[in-house]
């Protein structure tokens, strides 16, 4: 992986004393929260409902294992002894005080880690493909450009204080695993038919409340102008992006105005002001940053493995586990692990301290020190040997993190929702737990087999529900908490959003929503189908009729007022070092 | 008034005039003196202005790129007012006004500046800085040098890291 040079470390030490200032000045009354409020945002802080929140960086989602420790250090030392993986490839503490916050900075600076720009109307983290650099279907390793678009964008003066947020991701495989449809700008490195590296790329894609599949910009980009384009789209956005209306000022809304032609043009106009300028990548810089990212020491091995094979044969729950939570790696002998973060009763995403180190010790021992960080919150150890999945697998299991549900029903990918963030109108990870209880039959799950349900506690959709092929979103009518369905949703390759089935559901009805939507995909498969194929063949209108044709009942247990202690006893009590009393 | 001037402090010969409710672009008088006077004014007047040699220019956070005059550099002083400092488009602007349009003049932030934006500001071609009144000037010259790195070209430095010192090995 990429490891800092002098430079990069003097940048993110600089990082960290301009924040403890900031803090000091804030902690001090000498900066007003309106002042201080985007300098904490910058640096990943939030105030949440109970306490500060910060969201920690993890590049494109890759981790070392002296990383990894350290994020167990830091749930330990200051916060409740867990953290939380986001949608996008971050890690998020829930429970900090503001003061502590330039010492964890400055903890993660130790192990070349920061928390800039993982929120705020800027460019933000960049996200790219879990499987990067092992996937068969690998055209180009994407992570030495995510690396490169990071560092450009990082601290870059002109373009702090965009519209809007502005996401980033990129992939360089045939299947999209990165989201790039979905961001404000995709890039997907590919070959052209001469065989020259490049990018297509994708702009005013998004979720939220206006959710749009983004468009083409550009169908092949020579990789030397990479940094000279990308500055000209965020120049354009940075003038003409929308100020006047928060839910109309993502680049995406710029694009559906103007049109993508149009969008196209000027984007150009100014790219021809900067092309082939000193901006422009060289081959030095490319190889100096793809060498942090080439092929780990593999040994050279037969394709499958014997005892892997027997091991199958011998044990049901290897088995099944190897089914749901392998997949294949582009070198023989070779493959990449799920460690699922969606164990039933456990908030989706959730990590405790324990389990961080567990898993650095297991990155150390069976893949090369690496750990991957899924936009599905799960965990990826990506470069285990065959012979060794058995005895991983029984390690795995012993550290809660074997349930072998990846791409099932109850993987579910949630926001934290209305339990710890303040825009929610709704729960979401009570609900996933309620969802997950209900449907904890294993035989039932692989039954139903492949199937994404999402779930956001808000129109902001950071679940991402609407490219689910069961999408739930938190509404809020008059006051009180609903949920409303969208089915036919899919993450890439294609992406497409989702449609709304209809009036909205209570917390407790949603369990029975979801079981009828099976039903009716059970009664209608055919052989091999899975769900989404079976829904884009026989439409949404079954699915529809046959969740309303009767009332749906509400889950008795889900309706009491405390059925969240009930399961797990008080997480915490009220108000701890919340900022709001 | 005192403002921030190639980091240091001090008086301001400058005045501001603005266009208040009622104000007409073509008919405000522009009073003797060194007066910055915004874009709608300059177009307006220009013909009677372009004689008066101290004149400055400034613009708000709606004029584009090409709105802007020509000939910049027959200002001594063009300011931009960033009227709230979330809004980055002042940015962008003074970018232009360096690269694309040349100008090699004063260019000053006014309006909601806050010592934390400054060492972005100064990146994108800022050299002087009218700062929102309950600023303290000393120590706000504390912001210009918070970053000794900088990973991507602007205008203070013309080239990528990359393309200006030998990076160690990743």
């Amino acid at each position: 992986m990429y490891h800092y040079d002098d430079f990069d470390h003097q940048l993110t030490a600089e990082r960290v004393d301009q924040f403890r200032d900031q803090v000091r000045r804030r902690l001090s009354g000498e900066l007003k929260e309106d002042d201080f409020r985007v300098l904490r945002l910058q640096n990943g802080i939030y105030m949440q409902v109970h306490g500060y929140m910060m969201r920690i960086a993890i590049p494109y989602g890759l981790a070392s294992s002296a990383q990894v420790h350290k994020l167990a250090h830091i749930a330990r030392t200051y916060d409740r002894g867990y953290g939380h993986l986001s949608t996008r490839q971050n890690i998020q503490f829930n429970w900090l005080r503001l003061e502590d916050t330039p010492e964890i900075l400055a903890e993660l600076a130790t192990v070349e880690m920061h928390a800039n720009q993982t929120s705020g109307s800027c460019i933000r983290s960049i996200t790219s493909d879990e499987l990067a650099g092992v996937a068969r279907d690998e055209i180009t390793d994407p992570r030495p450009f995510a690396e490169i678009l990071r560092q450009w964008s990082t601290f870059h003066p002109e373009f702090a204080f965009l519209p809007r947020k502005f996401k980033v991701s990129v992939s360089g495989a045939s299947e999209d695993r990165a989201a790039t449809e979905i961001n404000d700008v995709g890039v997907q490195v590919l070959k052209n038919a001469q065989g020259e590296l490049g990018f297509r790329i994708l702009v005013g894609g998004g979720l939220g409340r206006t959710p749009i599949i983004g468009q083409e910009l550009v169908a092949f980009l020579p990789w030397q102008h990479l940094l000279t384009y990308m500055e000209a789209i965020v120049r354009v956005y940075n003038e003409f992006g929308r100020r006047d209306n928060l839910y109309k000022a993502r680049i995406k809304i710029l694009v559906q105005a103007i049109g993508i032609d149009e969008f196209r043009r000027q984007v150009e106009a100014e790219w021809q002001l900067h092309k082939d300028g000193p901006s422009t990548l060289t081959a030095a810089e490319v190889a100096r940053v793809a060498a942090a990212f080439s092929t780990p020491a593999y040994e050279i091995l037969p394709q499958l493995d014997a005892s892997f094979e027997a091991a199958q044969r011998d044990d049901k729950a290897f088995a099944n586990w190897v089914r749901r939570n392998v997949t294949a790696h582009k070198v023989n002998g070779y493959a990449a692990v799920w460690l699922s973060l969606k164990h039933p009763g456990q908030a989706p995403g959730d990590i405790s301290a324990d389990q961080l180190d567990v898993v650095a010790a297991l990155a150390d021992h069976y893949s090369f020190g690496e750990l991957r960080i899924s936009h599905l919150q799960n965990l990826v150890l990506a470069d285990v040997k065959q012979s060794e999945l058995y005895a991983l697998w029984q390690e795995v299991k012993a550290a809660g993190l074997a349930t072998p549900n990846i791409g099932l029903l109850t993987d579910i990918v949630c926001c934290p929702g209305a339990d710890f963030c303040t825009l929610a109108n709704a729960r979401s990870i009570s609900l996933a737990k309620a969802i997950n209880e209900r449907f904890e039959d294993y035989d039932y799950l692989h039954d139903i087999g492949d199937i994404d349900l999402n779930i956001s506690g808000c129109v902001n959709a950071c679940g991402h529900h609407h490219v689910a092929h069961i999408g739930i979103l938190g509404v809020d009518k008059s006051g009180e908490e609903w949920y409303q369905v969208t089915i036919g949703g899919n993450k890439g390759t294609p992406a497409a959003i989702g449609k709304i089935i209809g009036r909205s559901f209570s917390f407790a009805q949603i369990p029975e929503v979801i079981s009828r939507l099976l039903q009716v995909y059970v009664n209608e498969r055919d052989e091999g189908e899975r769900f989404i194929d079976t829904l884009r063949r026989i439409g949404h209108e079954p699915f529809k009729t046959f969740v309303y044709a009767e009332q749906v009942a509400e889950e008795a247990k889900l309706l009491l007022p405390d059925y969240e202690a009930l399961q797990v006893g008080v997480p915490y009590e009220l108000p701890y070092f919340s900022p709001r009393f | 008034m005192e403002i921030i001037k190639d980091k240091q402090v001090v008086n301001d010969t400058w005045q501001v005039l603005r266009l208040h409710e009622g104000d007409a672009a073509d008919s405000i008088a522009v009073p003797q003196g060194k007066y910055l006077v915004p874009l709608p004014v300059w177009n307006c007047q220009w013909d009677a202005l372009c004689e008066r040699r101290e004149l400055g220019l400034w613009l708000g956070g709606l004029e584009r790129a090409e709105d802007i005059p020509d000939d910049v550099n027959r200002f001594p002083v063009i300011a931009i007012d960033i009227h709230k400092y979330t809004d980055g488009r002042g940015y962008t602007l003074a970018y232009r006004l360096r690269k694309q349009y040349d100008y090699r003049g004063e260019l000053r932030a006014m309006g909601d500046v806050l010592l934390d934006q400054l060492s972005y500001l100064k990146r994108v071609g800022f050299d002087s800085f009218a700062m929102r009144a309950d600023q303290n000037l000393q120590r706000a010259l504390s912001g210009f040098d918070t970053f000794s790195v900088k990973y991507q070209a602007s205008v203070d430095v013309v080239a990528p890291l990359f393309n200006r010192v030998a990076r160690g090995v990743a």
